[in-house]
């Protein structure tokens, strides 16, 4: 029963995940950006904007000009959970690839840095007089989410060790259509519900940053106005 | 409202936070554009019945065709690191002037109309219905930024507040409430070719008048020509540099340059303006069809080159924008940048060795620099990233020796606005751009305490009309600000002048009072 259930909701979620952001970067890329206007000094070729937005995705370089506490806690909050998310692609395949046994231990330890990084943002939104102002409730149940999900993790790998082979192979089992058993260990249940959660409201909520970032014309535009006119199809119409 | 300098902040350094004061300028609005104002830039005179409906189709439309637009108003995670970036919050106080409650004005509305969880759990995200005193908050907040993208520098996203203000004064004008001193303007441009309203007889008649001068100062007969064909340069210039002070002295400046590089150019009166206040109200119309008038005036007069004065947000719709709005100039020669720089030809032709100066006929000023901000984070001199910080700065220390930077954090591209840019240049407005120049201020007089600086050139019209008006207030003459022209005036040794007969000799008696 229980299996089932959370069967469906990762089978929606996922659904809901992957058809959500396409669907949202279809329509970022579908809109035409009518001006240049990269915020210069800005690259004045294409190899030269992967770089830029390589240490803007990479090492968060604007935000670090802006406020170092802020990138210091997002910052290791963000690379922590890409070491999490790495780490728990064990759980997808049968074999085990390389790459993912090689980040195993930092994945592990990771959840430390990520809840600190995340606290540290908590923080920063109850106790900064200008952060508080612009905090909006969803902002501080966003923070409160990931927190949990960070936390359950941590309590089920560090504290009270739940039947991760039956969880492999439950996930296993999904991936081909087919529902096995899955532990009815409330941390699990819980830590998987919010997963969940965390999957359906990406695609309608602040999440859709990771993937809006690349379509942000101050970021990725070539500084090259004079060399190369630049013109909307939009805009195209009106010199008709 | 305040005048005054009594209840300006104090800061201790340039950047000094505040705490937030609420409301500390809430109500404050620029006089509304009357209905002829709004028909000369093509939108309706007063405020809709269905202005509501209007509004959000507008927002709706500006979403679908302005990519940043749509993106800024879905990704921002209010991480905060834009709050204490904006120059208005930093003088006001006011915490609606943060970067990412100005964009919340209006994306709480977004929310509430276009987004799932905005129409069902509105107090959960922020969202909020549009109301009449909603558009009000609309109309006085999105003045009180001058678009100067200081805050897209500093955030992860780049989410630049200035297409924010500039899409929301586009629906606030679609609906019928524009603003006076942006549209009027726009509409002066339309009839006579320039912001101040100067007709081509009058025009004739100053730039007659700016050559005699020139000829009784340095004795040698410098032209300023207007509407020559077959002229090789049309030189597009901000109209202030015909009519205020220091402005002039720069357009002296470029005079005396274009006649010792021995080139021919002229000053076209149909395209009289180099300032583009579509820019300002975010409308790609208007700010095309401004544009248009120079393509126009350049094809009528035949000329190979074009070439824009000290002016920032000009130089930004020119650097950026004007091959989109006007090109392609394929009638124009190929082997010159479309368009140039004033900055970039006169440093090139310093590094020609055309030019020859005396530098000591600056001695009696220490000076800084004020990077505008258009042109700081919005376009390039140059062919490499940064010229635009670079060329200006070269072609100052050419001429003047005494030359000090202001804080690191403050010049470049993390550049203060004046306080006057984007169409808040306006008397109704002086309140909010004194407070807004305190941040600058600030930076000046700790250069000041320290290097003994007196004066501080800029490159932009709006910057330096602000800075005459501003720096009184913190203990400054007015003629405190100059243009860099000006200071390339005072020390270029014209070919022929009594200057260049005893050129080396050090400083004359006679200088020239500017």
């Amino acid at each position: 029963m229980l299996a089932t259930i959370y069967a469906l909701v990762f089978y929606a979620a996922t659904a809901i995940l992957v058809v959500g952001i396409a669907m949202r970067v279809r329509r970022y890329a579908r809109i035409p950006a009518p001006l240049k206007i990269p915020t210069t000094p800005a690259p004045t070729t294409s190899g030269g904007v992967v770089v830029r937005m390589f240490m803007e995705v990479v090492f968060f370089q604007s935000l670090y000009k802006s406020n170092k506490w802020i990138w210091l806690f997002g910052w290791m909050m963000h690379m922590s959970l890409w070491l999490i998310l790495a780490r728990h692609v064990r759980y997808f395949t049968l074999q085990n690839w390389w790459w993912v046994e090689a980040v195993q231990f930092l994945g592990t330890y990771a959840a430390f840095t990520f809840l600190i990084g995340l606290g540290g943002l908590l923080f920063r939104r109850f106790f900064v007089e200008r952060i508080r102002y612009i905090t909006s409730p969803s902002d501080i149940l966003m923070l409160l989410l990931l927190i949990g999900i960070g936390s359950s993790g941590a309590l089920m790998r560090f504290v009270t060790k739940t039947d991760i082979i039956a969880v492999k192979s439950y996930i296993l089992g999904l991936l081909r259509f087919n529902i096995g058993h899955l532990p009815s260990d409330p941390i699990l249940l819980t830590h998987l519900a919010m997963v969940a959660s965390l999957m359906i409201i990406f695609p309608i909520s602040k999440l859709m940053h990771a993937p809006g970032v690349f379509f942000s014309p101050t970021r990725n535009q070539v500084d090259n106005p004079r060399e190369k006119r630049h013109l909307a199809p939009w805009a195209a119409k009106l010199e008709q | 409202m305040a005048d005054g300098a009594d209840d300006l902040r104090k800061m201790d350094h340039p950047l000094d936070i505040p705490c937030l004061k609420h409301g500390a300028m809430e109500g404050l609005a620029p006089f509304i554009a009357a209905p002829e104002h709004q028909d000369k830039v093509g939108f309706p005179g007063e405020l809709l019945p269905d202005w509501k409906e209007k509004a959000l189709e507008k927002m709706a439309e500006l979403a679908e065709k302005n990519r940043a637009f749509q993106v800024y108003l879905e990704i921002c995670v209010k991480c905060g690191a834009c709050t204490d970036k904006c120059h208005y919050f930093l003088g006001t106080s006011d915490p609606k002037n943060m970067p990412v409650a100005r964009q919340d004005l209006l994306r709480s509305v977004y929310r509430r109309y276009f987004t799932f969880a905005g129409k069902y759990f509105p107090w959960l995200v922020g969202a909020r219905d549009l109301t009449k005193e909603v558009l009000d908050e609309w109309y006085s907040y999105y003045h009180q930024c001058s678009e100067c993208r200081r805050c897209s520098v500093f955030c992860p996203y780049g989410i630049d507040t200035a297409e924010v203000t500039m899409a929301a004064r586009e629906i606030l004008d679609s609906v019928g409430v524009g603003q006076k001193y942006s549209n009027e303007i726009i509409g002066k441009v339309k009839d006579v070719g320039n912001n101040l309203g100067l007709n081509p007889k009058a025009l004739r008649a100053t730039l007659e008048d700016l050559e005699e001068e020139l000829e009784e100062d340095t004795g040698v007969s410098v032209r300023i020509p207007l509407d020559e064909k077959g002229a090789d340069i049309l030189l597009v210039t901000p109209s202030a540099d015909f009519f205020a002070e220091p402005h002039i002295d720069g357009l002296l400046g470029y005079a005396k340059v274009f006649h010792e590089a021995g080139v021919s150019w002229t000053v076209s009166s149909y395209a009289s303006e180099a300032a583009n206040f579509g820019l300002f109200i975010g409308s790609y119309e208007n700010m095309r069809e401004i544009s248009q008038r120079i393509r126009k005036a350049a094809q009528d007069l035949g000329v190979k080159r074009i070439i824009f004065g000290e002016c920032g947000h000009a130089w930004r719709v020119a650097y950026s924008y004007l091959n989109t709005l006007a090109g392609p100039w394929d009638f124009l020669d190929q082997n010159y940048p479309i368009p140039q720089h004033i900055m970039e030809f006169t440093w090139g032709e310093i590094q020609k060795g055309t030019l020859k100066f005396d530098k000591s006929q600056n001695d009696h000023i220490r000076l800084t620099y004020h990077d505008s901000c258009n042109v700081a984070r919005a376009s390039r001199m140059g062919d490499t990233p940064g010229g635009q910080f670079e060329i200006p700065r070269n072609v100052i220390k050419t001429v003047c020796n005494n030359y000090f930077d202001m804080a690191d954090e403050t010049i470049r591209e993390s550049t203060l606005c004046c306080g006057g840019g984007g169409g808040l240049l306006t008397d109704d407005l002086m309140d909010l751009r004194t407070k807004g120049s305190i941040p600058r201020m600030t930076a000046l007089q700790d250069v000041t305490e320290e290097h003994g600086v007196t004066h501080m050139a800029a490159i932009c019209a709006i910057c330096k009309t602000q800075f005459s008006k501003v720096m009184p207030k913190f203990g400054y003459d007015m003629d405190s600000v100059v243009s860099v022209h000006q200071l390339v005036s005072n020390a270029i040794i014209l070919t022929g002048s009594e200057d260049d007969e005893d050129a080396g000799n050090g400083p004359e008696e006679d200088t020239s009072d500017e």
